[in-house]
């Protein structure tokens, strides 16, 4: 798939900020004053950075608000509703925190929950696609639970937390790139039952509908991505869990260990983002003779 | 609405004859034709002169070789391939807009593009790669059935059949209502034993494809000619020609 910049900023920024919301809704970490103000304020920054950054990949931007309707049915839909939702409810919570020293548990803890709802809702709109075999696994809303709490424990000071989600991080992406890798074969999907002509013989393409490239082509069949793909799984599992939990674990209360870690996890989960796309095959690259 | 349509009251829909199709590419022209012309954003072409050019075409036509496991000759198929428009059509229930549905009347998949924001889930969503993002318009385009051809009292009886019918000139595509086991289509589908593609997606395609009919074999190899000529035998005017040359 093609791994556009807007989506990879999206999910890893808005997964990292409901993450630290998650942390201070829930009042795992309970800041007021200042304190509070910048916390809250990255939080939600984050997370709003990473929703306009989606924004830009739209068609129509001017009609985003209509995607608020489909809810019943549509994960994109649900994952505006309950973003929004998230964001709202929590601002008496922080505005509590920042301003009158009172935090109000109850706004944070719904706005909490409904953050880690978010998260999940963007999972599931890569994980529920049947023609993406890769992603139509359980371990992808792991992998983005996991990286959203992982994020928001950093962001929150809370090496001890961090340390343990950055261990199941390690796993999850361990596990999400190793079953990954069978997804594709395991759905049975060959050129021969994309043609229906399979049990007749052996099918291959001989002319392309086209000498060009299409939108489907460049949106749905992409290369390059698979060529360096191991170093590229070694490099993000390196910055997003392992190099982080050493820092944590030489200097467990120092401030520029949670810091730096933070940045390198993120950085980590950048890389690993960017193979969750650009590694990812759709079924329809069968068409074209390619994956 | 994004959630589907329990049941159809039609399952209009294609059929395509592998056996007939020539690969002459006339359904691709047509579509793209009438739907520029006619119904919603134009096809559009990005730098159709170009060293890079690029179109939206809701019908394209593939071409695959088949070599039989059993020996017998291989063959070419040409595959015209358009939105199927599936019964559990996966692209309806991922649109955060209700841009994409599913009509009851007919079952024909649309995209209101008024509502349409071009988010693309929609295309990725579709395993037969039916949908395409216009570049120029932003929303999403697909084939229609020609929906403003077929129920058109302005258009001559003929004509209210989509495009690409209209146009192939082999006659291997043909337009119907598969939903009625008594359609000339559903009956073409049962005797040809019309086939899904990719059933394994899970999207119960309205389309079907009349698999190509089985071919002779070729014949097992004939002996070897002899080098040398054999005349052994040959009588009348060959005979004596043969007899006399003999003796030079």
């Amino acid at each position: 798939m093609h791994p556009a910049p807007s989506i990879i900023a999206f999910t890893t920024l808005s997964g990292m900020g409901l993450g630290l919301l998650v942390f201070l809704g829930l009042g795992i970490t309970a800041p007021t004053g200042l304190a509070a103000f910048l916390w809250f304020g990255l939080g939600y920054g984050l997370t709003i950075a990473g929703l306009a950054a989606s924004a830009f990949h739209l068609g129509h931007p001017e009609r985003a608000l209509k995607a608020f309707t489909q809810w019943r049915s549509s994960w994109l839909s649900r994952e505006a509703v309950l973003a929004t939702a998230a964001l709202v409810i929590m601002a008496p919570h922080a505005a509590g925190s920042v301003f009158w020293n009172m935090p109000l548990a109850g706004f944070g803890l719904i706005g909490g929950v409904l953050s880690l709802m978010t998260i999940l809702a963007t999972a599931m709109i890569y994980a529920q696609l049947r023609t993406v075999p890769r992603w139509h696994h359980w371990t992808t809303p792991a992998v983005f639970l996991l990286a959203g709490l992982t994020g928001g424990a950093l962001l929150a000071g809370q090496p001890l937390i961090g340390q343990l989600l950055l261990a199941w991080l390690a796993v999850a992406l361990a596990l999400h790139w190793m079953l990954g890798d069978r997804q594709f074969a395991l759905t049975g999907s060959t050129l021969g039952t994309a043609t229906g002509l399979g049990a007749r013989g052996r099918v291959r393409q001989l002319e392309p509908p086209h000498s060009g490239q299409n939108y489907l082509m460049r949106e749905m069949i992409h290369v390059v991505g698979r060529k360096h793909a191991l170093k590229l799984r070694v490099l993000a599992l390196l910055g997003a869990a392992i190099v982080p939990s050493l820092l944590l674990w030489l200097m467990p209360f120092s401030v520029f260990a949670l810091s730096a870690a933070a940045i390198l996890h993120l950085m980590g989960m950048l890389a690993s983002r960017w193979l969750f796309f650009a590694q990812a095959e759709h079924v329809v690259g069968l068409y074209y003779g390619q994956r | 609405m994004t959630t589907l349509p329990q049941t159809t009251e039609k399952k209009l829909g294609l059929v395509i004859d592998l056996d007939t199709c020539v690969g002459c590419h006339a359904c691709v022209v047509s579509c793209k034709g009438w739907n520029t012309e006619n119904y919603g954003a134009p096809l559009s072409d990005m730098d159709p002169y170009g060293a890079d050019p690029v179109g939206t075409f809701l019908n394209r036509v593939h071409t695959y070789e088949v070599t039989p496991d059993d020996g017998a000759s291989a063959f070419a198929v040409h595959m015209p391939k358009s939105c199927l428009h599936c019964e559990d059509a996966p692209c309806v229930t991922v649109c955060p807009t209700g841009a994409s549905y599913k009509r009851t009347e007919d079952g024909i998949v649309l995209v209101n593009e008024q509502d349409c924001i071009g988010c693309g889930l929609c295309a990725w969503a579709c395993p037969y790669g039916a949908r395409e993002m216009d570049a120029l318009a932003g929303v999403m385009k697909k084939c229609t059935l020609c929906v403003d051809r077929i129920y058109n009292d302005t258009l001559p009886e003929e004509d209210r059949v989509p495009a690409c019918v209209r146009t192939c000139p082999a006659g291997a595509r043909h337009f119907g209502d598969l939903g009625d086991d008594s359609s000339a289509v559903s009956k073409l589908v049962s005797e040809r034993d019309g086939i899904d593609l990719m059933p394994e997606q899970g999207t119960k395609p309205v389309n079907k494809y009349l698999p190509p009919r089985l071919r002779d074999a070729l014949p097992a190899a004939a002996a070897p000619m002899p080098t040398d000529p054999e005349t052994q035998g040959l009588d009348g005017f060959l005979g004596w020609i043969d007899r006399t040359l003999e003796r030079f």
